[in-house]
């Protein structure tokens, strides 16, 4: 922690500062410990399980010499736990070795195909939370009602479809039935060449540099993996939304206040809301991450260039350098994801402060 | 059986003061019962699962063509008719007939990844509550570790580190899904650890190790169960995901997953092969939801139906 930050909790003074003083030690002790986990795991998948993790990277048909570098420069002669350590520090300084598919440095791919990953999971978790959340507040306040039925319904097909399957069924229909959408890549061939990229999310790029017909084409690709990605988000999140729901409108406060004369609409919208806006955010973030792992279907389906394209392209090339590379790169994102919603209700929420 | 039957039936079910072990159970049991029937879609779900259990049994009846052996001949790719139900595959194969077969390759995996993730949670997360002190520390610390980890990725990485198929998917989903029972076994060990019952059997010398295993992990099971009926959905998605990308089961095995993969070449002229599958897949896992939601609510009327 930094003496400013330091500084700035002792100025608060009081039981508070300790509070997120102790918050933020055990924060930091819960990210450092869950982060060598994931690196044991990959390792153990990487270097523990395969009888030749040299034959596992290289395939059988390299020539002995490179076998032998390979082992050497692997540093599979040393020690399990010097191996494990120097594991863990190529891989924080990002070397996760070489692509066999690509040739290129894994860190490399990632950084290249990371960004089509995050468009999607952001467009998918925007969608998912502007419907969910009303869906779920609506459900809660009519509870019993028409819409509470459906809400549930449409709650309990997102848990239980196989995401792939409902993608493969969107394609016949919207694709090659009514011809809504394009087909599955990220954008026509005849803007690959034309379309230069600035930060790697095609929409905004298109926006910034006012080129319309590419904008509009780029969404012609997106809007049904999206669609389907927020979903699944929507599922979680008015089921999530609808239970927050219920606790508060059951809380005195709200009695107070319709003793008060305010209007249903304030009451619901300004108040219960409000109260279980801290929660949610938690839920909102954990269907973020969700999304993130849950692509790695959808990008299959909709030969999307993301991470989950990237993996599931090495797996079938036995491209295990590349593949727990991005086991990693999603892992590290979706633990720190977690760790942040936890830290962000812990800081947010007062009933946990003293806690 | 007359009504009058039926009523001191009821009574002696629903007795305050039942006279046995047997009574007192059956009478729990019968409250339990009362409270899941009345919920509409739970027996949906309870009967989709007996119709999953039929089916798997008496494969053999129902399925009138082979799931393995097609007419290539004259039989490749057809839509459906009185003749194939759900059409024909690639290979000439019923689709009907696979996905009947099929159903024993879903229960296979539901039912080794409950027999291997459920006992390791349960174990993980009664000696950990009933320890205390550091074990528990760092029995918890290894379980949030792993509950922080994206499940389906790290499945993926482990099934292509073992190679595919589908004992090793089984394995792959039992190790990243156990985190969640070792917390709930945990939480229920905390509840009963400090209760007169287990000083009891401290005092008459019982061991740790048959205190933990007679006396508190038979209290565990039924929160577990509910769990882990609630995670069956999720077990068969990760499974058939697994299938879809060719990781799972391996061809010609009728798995759902892997033949959603293999009705993706076809998908937008046949579009059958990968759409019948997917619907058994989705009914199934819907079954176990709505069941599992059911049993929670009807053993455990605390959680309400939030």
């Amino acid at each position: 922690m930094s003496v400013a930050e330091n500084q700035a909790a002792a100025g608060r003074g009081s039981v508070r500062a300790v509070a997120v003083l102790s918050s933020l030690g055990r924060f930091l002790v819960i990210a450092v410990t869950t982060y060598l986990g994931l690196l044991a795991v990959t390792f153990f998948i990487g270097r523990v399980i395969p009888i030749d993790p040299v034959l596992a990277v290289l395939g059988d048909r390299a020539p002995i010499a490179v076998v032998e570098r390979t082992r050497r420069e692997m540093g599979l002669d040393l020690p399990w736990i010097e191996q494990f350590y120097l594991y863990v520090k190529s891989a924080l300084s990002g070397d996760f070795g070489t692509s066999v598919l690509t040739t290129n440095p894994v860190m490399t791919d990632i950084r290249r195909v990371f960004p089509a990953t995050i468009e999607l999971a952001t467009l998918g978790t925007i969608t998912g939370a502007v419907i969910g959340v009303p869906l779920g507040v609506l459900a809660a306040v009519k509870r019993g009602s028409l819409i509470d039925q459906i809400a549930r319904i449409v709650g309990l097909i997102g848990y239980s479809v196989p995401i792939f399957w409902l993608g493969l069924l969107g394609l016949v229909l919207f694709y090659a039935k009514l011809q809504w959408i394009a087909f599955p890549a990220r954008l026509d061939v005849v803007y690959e060449y034309t379309f230069t990229p600035i930060t790697g999310f095609y929409l905004l790029d298109a926006a910034i540099q006012g080129q319309w017909d590419v904008f509009y084409d780029a969404w012609r690709h997106i809007v049904l993996p999206a669609a389907l990605l927020g979903y699944l988000s929507l599922a979680y999140i008015s089921r999530m939304t609808r239970s927050f729901m219920l606790n508060e409108l059951a809380q005195e406060y709200i009695v107070a206040a319709r003793a008060k004369g305010l209007s249903e609409t304030r009451i619901i919208w300004g108040h219960a809301l409000r109260n279980a806006a801290v929660p949610m955010v938690t839920v909102i973030a954990l269907s973020y991450a969700n999304l993130l792992e849950g692509s790695v279907l959808t990008e299959t389906v909709f030969s999307w260039p993301g991470i989950g394209l990237y993996i599931t392209n090495s797996l079938q090339n036995a491209d295990m350098n590349a593949v727990l590379g991005g086991t990693i790169a999603i892992g590290s994102v979706f633990i720190a994801i977690n760790l942040f919603s936890d830290l962000l209700y812990r800081l947010l929420d007062p009933r946990t402060k003293t806690g | 059986m007359s009504v009058a039957t039926i009523q001191s039936r009821r009574a002696w079910l629903l007795s305050d003061r039942p006279a046995s072990r047997l009574q007192a159970r059956l009478g729990r049991a019968y409250v339990a019962w009362r409270r899941f029937s009345a919920n509409r879609l739970a027996l949906i779900g309870l009967l989709i699962i007996i119709a999953l259990l039929v089916v798997a049994a008496l494969a053999d009846v129902l399925a009138p063509y082979s799931p393995t052996i097609g007419d290539l001949k004259n039989a490749r790719l057809l839509a459906p008719s009185a003749a194939h139900w759900f059409g024909t595959d690639d290979l000439g194969r019923d689709i009907y007939s696979r996905i009947v077969y099929g159903s024993r390759w879903t229960l296979y995996v539901v039912i080794l990844v409950a027999i291997i993730a459920a006992p390791i949670g349960l174990l993980v997360g009664t000696i950990a509550g009933y320890a205390g002190g550091w074990t528990d520390t760092i029995l918890m610390r290894i379980t949030d570790i792993f509950l922080a980890f994206p499940k389906l990725v790290l499945a993926l990485a482990f099934v292509a580190a073992l190679g595919p198929g589908i004992e090793n998917a089984v394995l792959a989903i039992a190790v990243t899904s156990w985190p969640p029972y070792a917390r709930i076994a945990r939480a229920e060990t905390l509840t009963v650890r400090n209760s007169d019952y287990i000083k009891a059997v401290q005092l008459m010398g019982a061991s740790p190790f048959r205190i933990v295993l007679r006396h508190i992990m038979p209290l565990c099971i039924s929160s577990l169960i509910i769990r882990v009926t609630l995670d069956m959905a999720g077990i068969i998605l990760t499974a058939a995901g697994l299938g879809f990308l060719g990781l799972g089961a391996q061809p010609p095995l009728p798995e759902w997953g892997a033949m959603i993969a293999s009705g993706r070449r076809f998908i937008l002229d046949q579009w059958w092969v990968a759409a019948a599958p997917g619907a058994a897949i989705l009914i199934v896992s819907l079954g176990f939801n709505l069941l599992g939601d059911g049993l929670r609510d009807a053993l455990d009327p605390r959680s309400g139906d939030q």
